[in-house]
């Protein structure tokens, strides 16, 4: 089955569905307008390599890509097309990952710091992969077995 | 505005002048044209009190905002890309006055003109491909082991069941691969993203090819007739196409040395 999105409204080209510009999915608009194009260093100077940006490319980078890996899919590591901006990306997600696991670690609870300044910024989203999670997935996991090998 | 600034969508060449008027920006503001030689800067007059440097860095952390930017970003560049050959530049490009947006048309004349010329005529259609829940074959029958001791039968099934899924990954990438090659013979230049994350795009299943191709513009519905015919041919494997986008995925220039 292939679905066909429009990403940019009506064109001649369109057969079948023009949705307008809104329709086309967040996710689709963000990898394009913050990691490609041209860049050029604008005189208010945010370089978005260097900004925090730990709400977006920690929470929705971050997490997509390792989860991936993990299923040995890491396709885009070795496009010969790629350019070197983009191995740039991959370097900087090491670089928030290690970052973040710095906060985390910093207040010695394992808290993140969002998670004690309550409502001024996002927490973090700490994904499937956290160890408190981990853990308790693994003792129901046991205890399934556990039931399971009784049953047998 | 006390304290403005000039905020870049992205450059066109050869744009007609009347293509801007009427379209609204980030913020909601008004966009205009500052020409160069056959270039066009995309710009908009900004409040710093929303786009200075320590705005920006508060601003781009919500995704609200990023969101809500991000979308009249894209639609001016793609309502202009429509109508010329156009790159988009990074979002939250800002510059003090028009007349630094113009030192860059002609500093970078050489590269725009570069850049530019790769994508006259051409547009990029995303292509996504995501491997289903119906892909992972059916475990092994509960039968096969009724004569085994409980304890053996269950770690042989589990033993299967690992073994089915490391298979099931594998058939994944090599499916991925079999569509990225039938489907780049129809562009003439791809670009692969990292997979995304199904909070934000709110996909099923795993996302196990993210490619931009660059075509020729009368060539998209022979790539669809193409993602068509591969998505009857493999199972469970869902395709999805978007676009026509703008060419974001093939217009990278560094122009930050």
């Amino acid at each position: 089955m292939t679905e066909v999105t429009w990403a940019g409204g009506s064109r001649s080209a369109s057969p079948q569905r023009s949705d307008g510009p809104s329709s086309a999915n967040l996710a689709d608009i963000l990898e394009r307008i913050l990691d490609k194009g041209i860049v050029v260093v604008g005189d208010i100077r945010v370089n978005l390599l260097d900004i925090e940006l730990l709400t977006i490319k920690l929470r929705l980078l971050i997490a997509s890509v390792d989860r991936a890996k993990e299923m040995g899919i890491d396709w885009w590591e070795h496009d010969p097309t790629l350019s070197s901006k983009h191995s740039d990306v991959i370097e900087e997600n090491r670089r928030l990952r290690e970052r973040l696991a710095a906060l985390e670690g910093g207040d010695g609870n394992g808290r993140s710091p969002a998670a004690e300044e309550g409502d001024g910024s996002p927490a973090v989203d700490k994904g499937d992969g956290s160890p408190a999670e981990e853990e308790k997935a693994a003792e129901k996991k046991t205890a399934e077995e556990k039931a399971e090998a009784d049953r047998g | 505005m006390a304290d403005a600034g000039v905020y870049l969508y992205g450059v066109a060449q050869d744009l007609a002048p009347d293509v801007l008027r009427d379209l609204t920006g980030v913020a909601g503001v008004p966009v205009r044209a500052v020409a160069d030689g056959g270039f066009t800067a995309l710009v908009s007059t900004v409040d710093l009190e929303e786009f200075g440097e320590t705005a920006l860095r508060r601003n781009l952390e919500s995704l609200q905002w990023l969101e809500a930017t991000a979308r009249a970003h894209h639609d001016v560049v793609d309502a202009v890309a429509r109508t010329a050959p156009t790159a988009p530049v990074r979002i939250a490009t800002v510059y003090r006055d028009d007349d630094r947006v113009r030192e860059l048309l002609r500093e970078r004349r050489e590269e725009l003109t570069e850049v530019l010329g790769r994508v006259v005529g051409r547009v990029e259609w995303g292509v996504k491909a995501y491997g289903t829940a119906e892909a992972a074959p059916e475990p092994p029958g509960a039968g096969d082991g009724a004569d085994e001791r409980p304890g053996m039968a269950y770690l042989r099934r589990r033993r299967l069941e690992r073994q089915s899924r490391e298979e099931a990954s594998r058939r994944l990438a090599e499916q991925a691969q079999e569509i990225h090659a039938t489907l780049s013979e129809y562009a003439v230049a791809s670009r692969q993203h990292p997979p995304q994350d199904p909070r934000l795009s709110g996909h099923e299943g795993t996302m196990i090819l993210n490619v931009a191709y660059l075509l020729d513009q009368d060539r998209a519905e022979t790539l669809a007739a193409a993602a068509d015919d591969l998505a009857a041919r493999l199972p469970g494997v869902r395709i999805e196409l978007t676009g026509p986008w703008p060419a974001y995925s093939f217009t990278e220039l560094d122009a930050t040395s």
